[in-house]
Order: C-alpha cells, then sequence, then structure tokens
C-alpha cells in the first residue's frame, strides 16, 4: 500500500503528516472517537544511518515531552540499517540502540506504541522501528526480511532451492509475513474489514504491555522452545537463591 | 586448582573460551550455571542445516561471585556458530535478564561478556526476535534498578544485534581487540562494494570498529587491557556511576549523539575525529600502549559521560 493512501484507509477522520529527509514521517492524525495520535516512522523504503535514527528519535522524545499519554503509530517501510562505513565509523549501534530506548522510554511512561509494517523492513532498522513497539501488525505489502535467500545461501552453503524447500518446513530463517506471524514477531495481520477500526483498538491498548512474543509463537507453533527456555532460567535462578535461604541458619527466632 | 586459576586471570580475554573467562572472573567455585550442558538443551533447527550442536547452544548463563559480590553473568561462545544468537542462545539471555529485573533479591549486576557475529542466519528469524526481546528486557531491567554491563573483547567482536544490545546496557568495557559495530566490515563490502569498506585492511577496520576508536568517542565507558584481570578491574570501575534508565538520561544521550554528528559528521576516517577533538597525534593512536591510551580517553570530553 502507498503511504498516502495507507494514512487515509488508517485514518480517515483527519491526518496532518510530512515526511523529512532520510524518510522520516511525523505529523498527527484522529483516530477513533475524536482521539489524537501521533503519528511517526520510516517510509520511503530508506535505509536507516545516524541521521535518520537522531531525527526519529527527536519526533519520539518530543511526544513524550508535549504530549503525555498520546499513544504512537508507527509507519514502516524501509530497508535496513544503513550499510556505509561513515554511519558505522560514528557509532550507528548507539544510534540504533537510542531509538530503541525512545520507543521503550514512551511505553514506560504511558503512551502505547503500535508499528505498522506496510512495506519492507531489515534487520537493524526492523529491530530497532519494529520489533520494539507494544505491538506490531502488518498491512497489505508488509514483508519482513532479516536477511533474503540468495544471501543466506552464501553463508550458510547450501543451494538455494534447498533453502526454498526447507523454509515450507519452518518459520525460523526465510524472509516474509508468512514466517515472522507464526513465531509471534507480527501480532497481527490487517489484511481486510476496518483498518481504522482495527487500528484505534490497538492504540488504545496497554502502554508498555508486558513482552509476550515468546509465549505467542509457542502458542502459535511456530517458536516452541523459547518461553519455556526464558521460564526456566528464572526457575532455576529462583530454586538456587530458595535453597540457600533454606540453609541459612535462623537467627530472628 | 589456584594455580591453574592465577594462569587464566592472566589470560588473553580474547584468546579465552567462554568458560575460560567465567573461571578466571569470578571468585573460585563461586559459579552457578543455569540449563547447563548437561540438560542438553540444544538448538532444535541446525540439525535442518546438518550443523553440530552444542550443548549450551553457545551462550552459558548463571550466577556467582565477582570480589564477594554477587552477580549475574551470560558469556557467548564466540567459537561455536560465532557466537550468534539463536532460538534457545537467545532465550537463555531473555530468562536471566527477566529474572533480575523481576525479583528484588536476584543481584543486581549482570555481566554480559558478549562475543557475537549477530542474529544466527540458519535462525535469521526467531534469532532478531530474541535479540529484540534481549534488548527489551534489558531497558525493562535497567528500569527496575539493575546494572547491566557490556564486555567487549572477543574473537567474534561485537557485530549486528549484538551491537545494538550492547548500547542498551548501561555501561560498556571494550578493550583494544573488541570489535563493534552494527554491519561488520564483510557485510558492508559484500553489500555495497570494496570501494565503500575494504574488509581486509585491517588497519581500517580497525580504527571504524575497534576499541580504541569507541573508547575515545564515548561507544565504551571503560578501556580494558586484553586480561581477564583487566576486563574485571575495568568493569568494577564502573559501578559507582551507573546512569538510570529514565527520561533525562535519554535526553542527555540525545544532545551527546546530535553533537557527536555535528561535530564529527563530516569526517572519513577516525584520525580526523581524533584530530577535532584536540588530540595531539592522531595518526599515533593505534600505536599507543594501553596505559597511555587510557590517559589520553580518561581526559577527553566526549569519552566520559552518564548519557547512556
Amino acid at each position: 500500500m502507498m503511504l498516502d493512501n495507507l494514512l487515509n484507509v488508517l485514518f480517515p477522520a483527519s491526518h496532518d503528516t510530512q515526511v523529512e529527509k532520510e524518510g522520516i514521517l511525523y505529523g498527527t492524525a484522529r483516530y477513533g472517537q475524536g482521539k489524537t495520535a501521533a503519528v511517526v516512522g520510516l517510509v520511503n523504503r530508506t535505509p536507516l544511518g545516524v541521521e535518520g535514527a537522531l531525527s526519529l528519535a527527536s519526533h519520539v522524545l518530543e511526544v513524550i515531552r508535549h504530549s503525555p499519554g498520546r499513544p504512537i503509530a508507527v509507519l514502516i517501510d524501509a530497508q535496513s540499517q544503513r550499510m556505509r562505513r561513515r554511519d558505522e565509523m560514528l557509532g550507528l549501534n548507539e544510534y540504533l540502540a537510542h531509538l530503541t530506548k525512545c520507543f521503550v522510554l514512551a511505553g514506560q511512561l504511558g503512551h502505547r506504541t503500535v508499528g505498522i509494517l506496510f512495506g519492507s523492513a531489515a534487520a537493524g532498522a526492523f529491530i530497532a522501528t519494529g520489533l520494539v513497539q507494544d505491538m506490531l501488525a502488518a498491512v497489505p505489502g508488509g514483508e519482513p526480511v532479516v536477511m533474503d535467500l540468495p544471501s543466506i545461501a552464501r553463508v550458510t552453503k547450501l543451494p538455494q532451492d534447498r533453502l526454498e524447500a526447507l523454509s515450507k518446513e519452518t518459520p525460523v530463517f526465510a524472509p516474509g509475513l508468512a514466517h515472522a506471524t507464526p513465531i509471534g514477531a507480527v501480532a497481527e495481520i490487517w489484511n481486510d474489514g476496518d483498518l481504522a477500526t482495527k487500528l484505534a483498538m490497538a492504540l488504545d491498548g496497554l502502554p508498555g504491555a508486558p513482552d509476550r512474543r515468546d509465549e505467542i509463537g509457542a502458542e502459535r507453533k511456530g517458536r516452541l522452545k523459547a518461553a519455556a527456555v526464558a521460564k526456566r532460567v528464572a526457575q532455576e535462578a529462583t530454586a538456587l537463591a530458595d535453597g540457600e535461604r533454606q540453609r541459612m541458619p535462623c537467627t530472628d527466632r | 586448582m589456584k594455580n591453574a586459576l592465577a594462569k587464566y586471570r592472566k589470560w588473553s580475554w580474547y584468546e579465552a573460551t567462554a568458560r575460560e573467562r567465567i573461571a578466571a572472573l569470578l571468585d573460585s567455585g563461586s559459579f552457578t550455571e543455569f540449563i547447563g550442558p548437561e540438560k542438553r538443551e540444544i538448538s532444535p533447527h541446525l540439525v535442518l542445516f546438518d550443523l553440530p550442536e552444542a550443548f549450551d547452544d553457545g551462550i552459558i548463563v548463571g550466577r556467582g561471585m565477582v570480589q564477594s559480590r554477587q552477580v549475574l553473568l551470560a558469556a557467548q561462545e564466540g567459537r561455536f556458530m560465532g557466537g550468534t544468537f539463536g532460538e534457545v542462545h537467545g532465550a537463555k539471555l531473555v530468562g536471566l535478564l527477566r529474572y533480575a529485573r523481576d525479583d528484588q533479591d536476584a543481584p543486581r549486576v549482570v555481566l554480559l561478556l558478549l562475543d557475537t557475529g549477530g542474529v544466527r542466519l540458519q535462525e535469521a528469524n526467531v534469532g532478531e526476535l530474541a535479540v529484540s526481546e534481549i534488548i527489551r528486557a534489558v531497558l525493562e531491567a535497567r528500569m527496575a534498578g539493575v546494572t547491566v554491563i557490556a564486555m567487549i573483547g572477543g574473537r567474534a567482536g561485537c557485530f549486528g544485534g549484538g551491537g545494538i544490545i550492547a548500547g542498551c546496557c548501561s555501561r560498556i568495557v571494550i578493550s583494544e581487540q573488541g570489535r563493534t559495530s552494527v554491519s561488520g566490515p564483510e557485510v558492508i563490502e559484500t553489500n555495497m562494494g570494496v570501494e565503500e569498506f575494504d574488509s581486509r585492511d585491517r588497519p581500517l577496520v580497525w580504527r571504524t570498529t575497534g576499541g580504541k576508536t569507541r573508547r575515545l568517542l564515548g561507544g565504551a565507558d571503560a578501556y580494558a587491557e586484553d586480561s581477564i584481570d583487566s576486563f574485571r578491574d575495568a568493569a568494577f570501575s564502573l559501578l559507582d556511576r551507573i546512569p538510570a534508565f529514565e527520561l533525562d538520561t535519554v535526553e542527555k544521550e540525545h544532545a551527546r549523539l546530535a553533537q557527536r554528528l555535528e561535530k564529527f559528521g563530516q569526517c572519513h576516517d577516525a584520525p580526523e575525529i581524533w584530530k577535532a577533538m584536540g588530540i595531539a597525534e592522531p595518526d599515533g593512536i593505534a600505536d599507543l600502549s594501553d596505559e597511555v591510551f587510557n590517559q589520553i580517553a580518561q581526559a577527553q570530553k566526549e569519552a566520559n559521560h552518564d548519557a547512556r
């Protein structure tokens, strides 16, 4: 879906947004019964470099500072992180980390964050704009990629047709929405019906909602181990501490 | 036993395995591993690619003591699949961080011995999702008052999602051998061409992603010699100045990163940055001893901050 079309469908009442350099989208929109959402994003299939990450972060901080409690819709049609020596020299990892912090902080401070994937998104850019939100939905055209199959073939030294066959058996490595959803990365796919209503419900959800994606992946049978392994670590850690407490002599009785 | 450990302590962090780092970093006999290799919690996915598994999936998580102080710890094994994040590997770290976040009686310090090429491509989707769950858990743990310290100096460096995770930690310790970035040099060369980044030009690689560059720019908070003793001392020297993860810190970080772009955004190579920082002999940085380098780094405004 094209950006203008998407904005009209998601926010039929009104929206006032612009795209500045580095493909950074920002503005506001009306949703639900006369409520206001902040709209930010990374669009026009732009890679995310140090300037873009900083600019997007500044719009998120602006919302936190001046519009308490306002939910944030994050529209995404990106590439990967920008692959330039200069960006890495300047510490792109810190810029992407900073952007993720701004989104997580927004959630913790009462701003519900909803990612809407309407194009591509890959690797570091996907982590810092899509996978960091309280909830991530995909609309037609949404196509998450970690790495394309030819590149995976090169690294794994497996023929591409073998990889294609494998990707039908497991969602764990191949690109695409059909694989991102069963593992819990994408919470909902909004294919048809009233997208504006679906978005309004998502925006009214809990800010800073607990990260349940591993449990969702287990429920959807796309990621069977993660939730159980994470829980077991905590159980073993707690059992160790409990055992030590029991062995300690009681001094207060 | 004591002698054996003393030997490890002087050992190169770079050369040591993950288990050797733990043995020498922690007080003798204080470590308890969670989901240890005897549990054989292996990757369920590598078999599809006819690849051998590791019984710990390339990461060790547990609890121990450093100089009689309780810590939680995770150590990646860079020699197994490049220390990459797969489903089980990532989930062990997620579990450790969530435990620290949720249990007020858990140790308040988490050490992350990062040694990773990033996401494991054979498990790309679940590995990337694990990275984002780890980021979320790091930040939530920090918000609950937990200190998370990244230690970077291993063979695999700290790349891809690992670099972003490090940037979310309370503090970062790095050695000269420690390299960190998002896209690694080989990935940039493959995608953008050798004129963009010649990954075989070792000096260029080191001064773009290496520990000295990161430390001078403020991308790392302490610089360690390449020994396990030095990493321990550097990490503990940071503990009395830990930034809280809150709006004020994030705004300060924003200003810091904006200023970096403003001052150095036009530079083409690291020595240009060092020159602009006012360092007397920028071309000699690579050859400085650890001690002299540390003195220079400690005197730089950009390198020493509470904005992380």
